[in-house]
């Protein structure tokens, strides 16, 4: 389109302040972990890294940093498998309900965090607890894996569509098993569409809140929840700063493995 | 076919293969039994653990709590719904947490579509992936790190304030807060469609729009907004449900605001009544439905 002048410095200007936006509020966080002001006065008065030596030897945080690894491995690897399967399914065959299969695997994620949470809460109450079986880490697990299964699905489903079942047909024609032919042609074809998954996958349950609150067992606490619970508390104020921080530093990490990953443009975030 | 006909495998011993081959050829020659095996696992999980959950969930928003005792009444009856529809509380909270909802949405896509546009029609391709990549790390960052971000700035004394000219003059926490930083949480929900939409959008038809005459206003009538509408629903859908659901930053920049999570959230903590808070929950599920329903003939929950 052939634009005035004036209108590509309007569009130009429009950008530099929606960046503004989404990355000044992210900066003062990192420059307030250096803030030697308790109360985070602004300008800052003083400088130091005092807070980051505290930070690092929080019993807390490294314990709930351990429990949202340990629910988010265990949530992923769930997820990949199933995904991967549906997305099977899905792409392959088609049967009665394929269409309600496709929308009941982005149910979870499509409904509010709370609706799900408290959904399965009182099906962990109302079913599970007679049975003995109480809320803990495995929980947990169960409402992460729910809601991560559609970036995995997404995914491989995206892959499948692209390569199509020549492949595996051909490899078929050459005397190969259906082993063979998955382990030799369709797994390589998928694998980085899968390691890109497992990673939004990751990302989704290290960040969860609402649906953990729910299903949490006593003690279980996951990075955001312990953070959530010190974010009022105006003495670890410097040390969720910099817990705060340290998160903004490594949200680098994923973009980058994601971007080498993923083809498309968006990273598969959406 | 071909595996079942094919007896040379292709290496290692054919005592191993044999069962492995003639269980591969025996299921090739059975689509549905595979198909069976694929959705066994998930649909299990999908329906047992999340449908079988919601319906307990439905179920129990018909039951009610004992006053005296506390104990659930697993009775079915409409009084929790009764009290949400009569009470005037729950309606104001209800109205509050669409509108909101509704604010969130109109200013991201205010602020996403000329950033979206600009990404997709003006920038030089090759800086466009970079800028897509700096609309995207803030995803990863996490959710609560943000919403904290907008505390520290919004806090008595802190940089809005210094903006201001001093403590207490900027606006501080409360209901405009937390539109703020919902919009501000969700904005890249928003860019990114309408950035896919447009991108698929070829230079050429706006050429060809400007070159019969139509000036820039016209074009994006008539050439541009075809396209990005279908990706806006689409972005809609996550800025609105992800509003209607959320109570954690309303607790964290909202002051005493409450939003029907605040609502639900309460009623399964401190007030211990799981009906009442199931029942309150209903309100924003029919509210998504309604609004899928109403956006799927515009197509655009094929993006999703």
């Amino acid at each position: 389109m052939t634009l005035s002048r004036s209108a590509r410095w309007l569009l130009r200007g429009a950008m530099a302040l929606g960046l503004a936006f989404i990355y000044l509020p992210l900066t003062i966080v990192l420059l307030n972990s250096f803030n030697a002001d308790r109360t985070f006065a602004w300008p800052p008065p003083r400088w130091t890294t005092g807070w980051w030596a505290r930070a690092w030897e929080n019993a807390g945080a490294r314990e709930a940093l351990w429990t949202s690894v340990q629910a988010g491995l265990g949530a992923t690897a769930i997820a990949l498998l199933l995904g991967t399967l549906v997305a099977f399914a899905v792409q392959r065959y088609r049967f009665f309900g394929r269409q309600a299969v496709s929308l009941l695997v982005v149910l979870p994620i499509a409904l509010p965090g709370i609706v799900t949470g408290i959904a399965l809460d009182t099906a962990f109450r109302s079913v599970l607890a007679p049975l003995g079986i109480g809320k803990g880490l495995f929980s947990v697990i169960v409402g992460h894996a729910t809601f991560c299964v559609v970036v995995v699905y997404n995914n491989v489903l995206a892959r499948l569509r692209r390569s199509g079942g020549n492949l595996q047909e051909a490899s078929a024609d050459l005397g190969a098993d259906g082993w063979q032919t998955f382990r030799y042609v369709t797994f390589p074809v998928l694998r980085s569409a899968l390691l890109a998954g497992g990673l939004l996958a990751f990302g989704l349950s290290f960040d969860e809140i609402i649906v953990t609150t729910f299903t949490a067992g006593p003690g279980v606490q996951t990075l955001p929840i312990w953070i959530f619970s010190n974010l009022f508390r105006p003495n670890q104020a410097p040390v969720i700063n910099v817990v705060a921080a340290v998160l903004i530093v490594a949200s680098v990490v994923p973009i980058y493995l994601a971007q080498r990953l993923s083809d498309t443009a968006s990273g598969g975030r959406l | 076919m071909a595996s079942s006909t094919l007896d040379r495998p292709a290496g290692g011993g054919s005592a191993v293969r044999g069962p492995v081959r003639r269980l591969s050829a025996w299921l090739h020659r059975h689509a549905g039994v595979r198909l069976a095996a694929l959705l066994a696992a998930p649909l299990f999980w999908l329906v047992v653990a999340y449908l079988g959950a919601l319906a307990v969930l439905f179920v129990s928003a018909l039951w009610t709590v004992n006053g005296f005792t506390g104990e659930v009444v697993r009775e079915p009856t409409l009084d929790n719904f009764r009290t949400i529809v009569t009470d005037e509380v729950y309606r104001t909270v209800a109205l509050r947490s669409v509108g909101v909802a509704a604010a969130v949405t109109v200013i991201d896509t205010l602020i996403a579509l000329p950033m979206a546009f600009y990404m997709a029609k003006v920038a030089r391709p090759r800086h466009r992936r970079w800028l897509v990549v700096a609309i995207l790390t803030p995803l990863w960052a996490s959710y609560l790190v943000k919403a904290y971000a907008w505390r520290v700035l919004l806090a008595n004394g802190g940089p809005v304030d210094w903006l201001f000219g001093g403590p207490g003059s900027g606006p501080g926490y409360g209901l405009g807060a937390t539109v703020l930083v919902l919009a501000y949480l969700w904005l890249p929900y928003m860019i990114l469609p309408i950035y896919a939409g447009l991108e698929r959008l070829p230079d050429s038809l706006l050429e060809a729009s400007a070159d019969l005459g139509a000036r820039a206003g016209r074009t994006f009538r008539k050439v541009v907004l075809p396209v990005v509408v279908p990706s806006v629903i689409a972005g809609s859908v996550f800025t609105f449900s992800l509003s209607l659901g959320d109570y954690i930053t309303v607790q964290i920049v909202g002051g005493k605001t409450q939003l029907i999570g605040n609502l639900v959230y309460v009623n399964i903590g401190a007030a211990n009544n799981l009906p009442f808070a199931a029942a309150l929950a209903t309100i924003p599920v029919l509210i998504m439905i309604g609004y899928l329903v109403a956006v799927r003939r515009s197509g655009a929950l094929e993006e999703l």
